[in-house]
C-alpha cells in the first residue's frame, strides 16, 4: 500500500518508499566473493570492505561467517540484509541443535534453505539484496554453491560474485583443477583477488581467506596483498607519444 | 532564492563517536535545517537512551527522534526486567531492529555510544539500511564526508579522555567549516565508569581554520585600534 502526503497548498511531497512491498536499493554494500573447491575441501576469499555508494566507508567488515560446524557463508551486496540472514541461520542452527539427535546441518541443507528464502522474497518483490556463496564439507563430501538475490541457485567447482563474475571466472576456468593443493588454491584465489584489487573500484586491500575441510571451518586473520606498478609503460606512459595517457 | 520552508526538517549534521582508554566521547554540531533555513541553531543531537548509553542522531530530525524515543522506552523496560543497566550492545541492536525493519521509511543514521561493565566503552555505527558496525570510532552525517581523511591521519588507539575529547571537538569544528548543513556549537558527551559529562563549545572557543578571521564586535574597533589614518589610500 502506498500513500502520499499532501500539504496545505496542494503540492504533493515526494512519495517515500513507504510501501514495504516494493523493491529497495542497497546502502552499505560488499563487493566480490570468490570460492573454489580444492583437494581437501573448499576455499573462499573476500575483502573486508563495506562501500557506501562510491565512498569506501567501512574497512573492517567480515563478509564470510561460519554456519554450524560444516559450512561457511560469504556474501556480497547489502550488509544489513547479510546480517539479517545470519540471524535467520542462527535460529535455524539453534532449532537444529535442540533436536539433540546427533545430526547437524550440512552445506547442502543450508544452501537449500537460503535458496528458498531468497526466491520467496524475490516473488514478493522485496528481495534480500545479496549474492550468497555457500561452501562446506560434510562426511567427506565437498560442497560449493551460490544463490543470487533473484533466487538463481546452483553448485559448481568454482564461483564468484559481483565483479568477480567478470574478472575472476575467466582465470578460474583456465587454471582450476580438481587436485589443487592448499597452497596452490590460496595462490589461485590471491591471483583473482589481486586482479579485483587493480580493477574493481569498490575493492579494498584487506582480505580474508577461509578454509573448509572435514576437520572444520576457519577464517584467516585479515591481511593485505602486494601490488605491482613498476611496468615501463606505467612509469613512463607517454614515451614516444607525448600528450597521450 | 527559494528557502523552501516546507522541506522536511533534516539535521545535515556532523556526528562523531570515539572510544578511548576508559570510555567513549560522543560529539555533534547543533544545526537543524529546513531546506536552506536554519530552523534550530542550538539543537542537541546527542540524546540519552539510558544512564550509560547515548545516541548521536543525523538525517531526518523526526525519524531519529521517534526511533530514539522507542528505543528509550524499550530499554527502560529491559532495565527493569534485568535488574541492572542495559548494555551498549543491546541498545545498538534495538536501534538496528527499528532501522532495519523500517528501512523503506526511515532516513536516519545513528551512532550509539556508551559504557557498560562487561565490555567497557563501545561505539556502534548504524547507517542507512540498518547495518550495525562496532567500531573504535565512528563518524556520520553530511559533515562526515570532510572527516574521513582527517581521522585516517589523526586517529590513534588508546587515547586519554582529554585527547579523545580534543580530537572530537577539532573534528566537528573542521566539518562545520566546510559543510553548510553543519554549524552552531559543538556539544560533547563523555561516558565512562564514573558517569556522564556534558560539554559545550561555542564558536568563539574553537580554533580558527583557513581563511577564517577572529570575530570582532565592529569594524569601528578595528579602525580605532589601527591608528590615525586607517582608511587612507
Amino acid at each position: 500500500m502506498t500513500f502520499t502526503i499532501q500539504i496545505e497548498n496542494g503540492t504533493e511531497v515526494r512519495n517515500a518508499e513507504a510501501d514495504s512491498q516494493r523493491t529497495l536499493y542497497p546502502y552499505v554494500t560488499g563487493t566480490s566473493v570468490v570460492a573454489i573447491k580444492y583437494k581437501d575441501g573448499v576455499l573462499m576469499a573476500s575483502d573486508m570492505g563495506g562501500s557506501y555508494g562510491s565512498t569506501l566507508r567501512y574497512k573492517n567488515i567480515e563478509r564470510m561467517k561460519a554456519i554450524g560446524k560444516h559450512s561457511l557463508l560469504g556474501a556480497s551486496g547489502e550488509i544489513s540484509d547479510f546480517q539479517e540472514i545470519l540471524r535467520y541461520l542462527d535460529e535455524l542452527t539453534l532449532n537444529d541443535n535442540m533436536w539433540d539427535d546427533g545430526n547437524s546441518l550440512g552445506p547442502k541443507e543450508v544452501h537449500n534453505y537460503l535458496t528458498r528464502v531468497m526466491y520467496n522474497r524475490r516473488n514478493k518483490f522485496n528481495p534480500l539484496w545479496n549474492t550468497l556463496v555457500l561452501g562446506g564439507v560434510k562426511n567427506g563430501e565437498k560442497y560449493l554453491g551460490m544463490v543470487s538475490m533473484i533466487g538463481v541457485s546452483f553448485e559448481d567447482n568454482h564461483v564468484a560474485t559481483g565483479f568477480g563474475n567478470h574478472l575472476a571466472r575467466p582465470i578460474l576456468r583456465d587454471e582450476w583443477r580438481e587436485d589443487l593443493g592448499f597452497e596452490e588454491g590460496v595462490k589461485l584465489l590471491e591471483k583473482c583477488m589481486r586482479v579485483l584489487l587493480y580493477r574493481d573500484r569498490s575493492a579494498i586491500n584487506k582480505l580474508q581467506i577461509a578454509k573448509m575441510t572435514e576437520e572444520g571451518v576457519t577464517v584467516s586473520e585479515p591481511y593485505s596483498l602486494k601490488t605491482f606498478w613498476e611496468f615501463k609503460a606505467f612509469t613512463n606512459p607517454t614515451v614516444g607519444a607525448e600528450g597521450s595517457w | 532564492m527559494d528557502l523552501n520552508l516546507d522541506a522536511p526538517h533534516s539535521m545535515g549534521t556532523t556526528i562523531i563517536g570515539v572510544t578511548y582508554n576508559g570510555g567513549v566521547v560522543l560529539g555533534a554540531d547543533s544545526r537543524t535545517s529546513t531546506g536552506m533555513y536554519v530552523a534550530n541553531r542550538a539543537s542537541d543531537k546527542i540524546t540519552q537512551l539510558t544512564d550509560n548509553v547515548y545516541v548521536c542522531r543525523s538525517g531526518s530530525a523526526a525519524d531519529s527522534q521517534v526511533v530514539s524515543d522507542y528505543v528509550r522506552y524499550f530499554l527502560h523496560q529491559h532495565t527493569i526486567q534485568q535488574g541492572q543497566p542495559a548494555t551498549v550492545k543491546v541498545s545498538a541492536n534495538l536501534i538496528r531492529m527499528l532501522a532495519y525493519n523500517n528501512k523503506n521509511m526511515l532516513q536516519t543514521g545513528l551512532i550509539v555510544g556508551g559504557w557498560d561493565k562487561y565490555e567497557g566503552g563501545k561505539i556502534y555505527g548504524i547507517p542507512l539500511g540498518g547495518t550495525v558496525v562496532e567500531q573504535p570510532f565512528a563518524i556520520g552525517g553530511s559533515g562526515s564526508s570532510y572527516l574521513y581523511g582527517f581521522f585516517d591521519q589523526a586517529w590513534k588507539e588508546d587515547m586519554t579522555k582529554e585527547e579523545a575529547e580534543q580530537l572530537v571537538v577539532k573534528a566537528v569544528s573542521l566539518a562545520i567549516a566546510r559543510d553548510g548543513a553543519s554549524g552552531g556549537v559543538v556539544r560533547t558527551v563523555i561516558i565512562n565508569s564514573e558517569g556522564v559529562t556534558r560539554n559545550f563549545y561555542p564558536g568563539d572557543k574553537l580554533q580558527l581554520w583557513h581563511e577564517e578571521l577572529e570575530p570582532q564586535n565592529s569594524l569601528l574597533d578595528i579602525l580605532n585600534a589601527a591608528g590615525p589614518e586607517p582608511m587612507a589610500m
